[in-house]
């Protein structure tokens, strides 16, 4: 089954990607957005039908590899 | 004394650090990322580059290659092991250092000169270094130092704080910091201060007449310390 995890950064870590982004909408004339904050998103097929255990699974990836804890936080969502 | 190097795909300074160590007396072999074993080291060295792509976050995947697991274990036995630039980021992704590095403040790849102050000379890397402020290089796109304030309060209380960015008087202020790292931090100890992870590069200031002799000083310190 297909499990996707959204990596985010912490509310306290400096994102100067999504403040970039924000200033070229803002630009562009999307004036009404008070913060951008830039983000990761991963899709992984995992061979497990047991959503519980999916989601276990991706979890463990996360913590181990696809997030840094330190600045990261992330959500695991169940696809399909 | 016995070096090693090891090259990752995407390094690009574990060459330069060839030379320099061997200049100053270090044997030194490369180590290739795929090998299981370690050979005998008194020094182990992470260099600059860009290993994996810079993939995932600079550093996370090199962390996890085979040949870091020997690393991992020498550093915990209380081996040297340095690393300089994408050897900084892999460090803090293997966790042996504390902190992250993120993307510098201001986006921009910094290719300069810069002064950095020493805070401990308690360590192998240092100790009768008989200066405080030396002249290094740094080339990074990711070398803005972050980390926790409970983690900053422990990195002070255990003195982990290796270099800090300044200016060729010493004096750390926000307008030598290249980066936006915490605290102008510039490089980071372990707790037992065996394992030193740094953004500046060393290996490219020892040759007087390309660039300057501040690196020549740390190695040359460095082997007598570990001899």
């Amino acid at each position: 089954m297909k499990v996707s995890a959204i990596i985010t950064l912490k509310k306290d870590v400096l994102d100067p990607q999504g403040k970039v982004i924000h200033q070229a909408l803002d630009g562009m004339g999307f004036e009404n957005i008070s913060e951008v904050r830039q983000g990761k998103y991963f899709e992984i097929d995992v061979n497990e039908n047991d959503p519980k255990k999916a989601k276990a699974v991706v979890e463990d990836m996360c913590k181990k590899l696809l997030a840094n804890l330190v600045i990261e936080n992330f959500k695991i969502i169940e696809t399909q | 004394m016995k070096s090693s190097v090891i090259t990752f795909p995407g390094s690009n300074c574990d060459r330069d650090m060839d030379v320099a160590l061997k200049k100053f007396g270090f044997t030194n072999k490369m180590v290739w990322h795929d090998d299981n074993e370690l050979p005998k080291s008194d020094l182990v060295v992470l260099p600059g580059g860009f290993s994996y792509g810079d993939y995932l976050r600079c550093g996370s995947m090199a962390s996890k290659s085979k040949i870091m697991q020997s690393v991992i274990n020498f550093a915990k036995s209380g081996g040297l092991v340095m690393g300089i630039c994408n050897g900084f980021q892999i460090l803090v992704e293997t966790g042996l250092v504390p902190g992250v590095l993120l993307r510098n403040k201001y986006l921009e790849f910094i290719c300069k000169n810069v002064f950095v102050k020493l805070d401990n000379k308690e360590n192998t890397y240092f100790k009768n270094l008989n200066k405080d402020v030396l002249e290094f290089h740094i080339a990074h796109n990711e070398g803005n130092y972050f980390c926790t304030k409970d983690q900053l309060k422990e990195i002070k209380d255990n003195n982990q704080i290796a270099i800090y960015y300044c200016n060729n008087e010493g004096k750390v202020e926000d307008q030598y910091n290249p980066n936006g790292s915490i605290k102008n931090i510039a490089g980071i100890f372990n707790k037992e201060k065996n394992v030193l992870g740094m953004m500046p590069h060393p290996e490219r200031m020892i040759d007087q007449s390309l660039s300057g002799e501040d690196g020549s000083i740390f190695f040359k310190n460095l082997i007598n310390n570990i001899k």
